[in-house]
């Protein structure tokens, strides 16, 4: 009985401790102009699939949820962030190599085909980021009508 | 047993009062652009001399005598030559369907794309190099680190860098552009051998393609 006590208590020290470190927010006002959306200027509906289902980690602007403020559910988000803008950051599309570009959009076709993305983790929190079968398709077409203006 | 509901009891009225508490501000940090961000303000920047640095090699290339131009495509060889033979055995371990091989063999590439030295190409061309050499890295990590359907779909794109370079860099083997029509629409890739295996199939469809092009050699 004793040792369930410490142990319980130590988990609550840790769990306290924690919350003390702080993570970075990635939270911006300013949409920079080499914006995939503004550069591209797509259909309302491509805009508003990625939007919903793509720009909270691929973008300089993340929509939080509350358990953010949170740890360590906090940091789990910071790396998913920060892997995903490193991966792709549709803010700034535009600065990419057309090379580069070809290269995203295959991989952008390609995840959401074998649902790779949105993640599993994003998905289960945020149900509106799930891409219906027609999501898919339509975002594929599109990709490719862009990589066929490149090439 | 009394503890334990009084240690329970405890450890839930923490927990709440720390998820209230913790509805603070984390402090904000203005979202981090990353380095390919900085990398590219100075591509940018190259670019205007780079342009200009065309011209004037364009002229030297065209009043120079050929000497020059084959010293330097006995320059690259070490290094361009490295990545022609690491793309092949990308290739051959997608050929045969090995996913621990392909990985293995993007490794080695990452490496040696890391490595590429391409100060003795013109500027026009390093800056396009650089391009290829970026985008072939992204291919070749993912190869190390994915499952073989990720690692194919990485494959074509690196194979459209390896033409490019190739186009560069010139190849002191004879290459075979090959061309695969089923595969995402149609796909190419490149071999050192007339006789089709398919890397995108592997033995579900060894023979499936074509030569498109005879890439000869230039040395």
């Amino acid at each position: 009985m004793k040792i369930f006590k410490i142990i319980a208590w130590l988990f609550l020290f840790a769990f306290v401790a924690i919350q003390f470190f702080p993570t970075e927010r990635n939270q911006n006002s300013v949409v920079p102009n080499t914006d995939f959306l503004l550069v591209n200027n797509p259909p309302q509906n491509i805009s508003a699939i990625l939007q919903e289902s793509c720009y909270d980690c691929h973008s300089n602007n993340t929509g939080y949820p509350w358990y953010n403020k949170i740890q360590p559910a906090a940091w789990f988000l910071e790396d998913h962030v920060k892997h995903g803008k490193g991966e792709l950051n549709f803010n700034t599309w535009d600065e990419l190599s057309d090379r580069r570009k070809r290269s995203k959009l295959k991989a952008i076709i390609n995840q959401v085909k074998d649902a790779e993305m949105p993640l599993y983790s994003y998905t289960l929190m945020h149900r509106n980021a799930i891409l219906s079968d027609s999501d898919k398709s339509t975002l594929e077409n599109y990709m490719y009508s862009l990589i066929d203006t490149i090439e | 047993m009394k503890k334990v509901r009084v240690t329970t009891a405890i450890l839930t009225m923490a927990f709440l009062s720390l998820t209230a508490m913790s509805c603070r501000d984390t402090k904000k940090v203005e979202g981090h652009q990353d380095d390919s961000m900085m990398e590219h303000d100075n591509s940018m920047m190259d670019h205007n001399d780079s342009i200009m640095d065309h011209d004037s090699s364009m002229l030297n290339n065209d009043t120079m005598d050929t000497s020059n131009t084959m010293m330097d495509s006995n320059m690259q060889n070490t290094d361009a030559k490295q990545v022609v033979a690491d793309y092949m055995a990308v290739k051959d371990a997608l050929v045969a369907t090995n996913k621990d091989a392909a990985a293995k063999a993007g490794n080695k590439m990452v490496s040696t794309l890391k490595g590429f030295d391409v100060s003795s190409y013109t500027a026009e061309q390093q800056k396009e190099l650089k391009d290829i050499i970026t985008d072939a890295k992204e291919h070749a990590e993912h190869i190390g680190k994915s499952e073989m359907d990720h690692q194919r779909e990485h494959f074509k794109s690196l194979s459209k860098d390896m033409m490019d370079m190739v186009a560069i860099t010139g190849t002191d083997a004879t290459l075979y552009q090959q061309f695969c029509p089923m595969y995402d629409r149609g796909s190419a890739w490149l071999s050192m051998e007339k006789d089709i295996k398919n890397p995108y199939y592997g033995s579900k469809m060894m023979t499936c393609g074509n030569v498109q092009k005879e890439i000869k050699s230039t040395m």
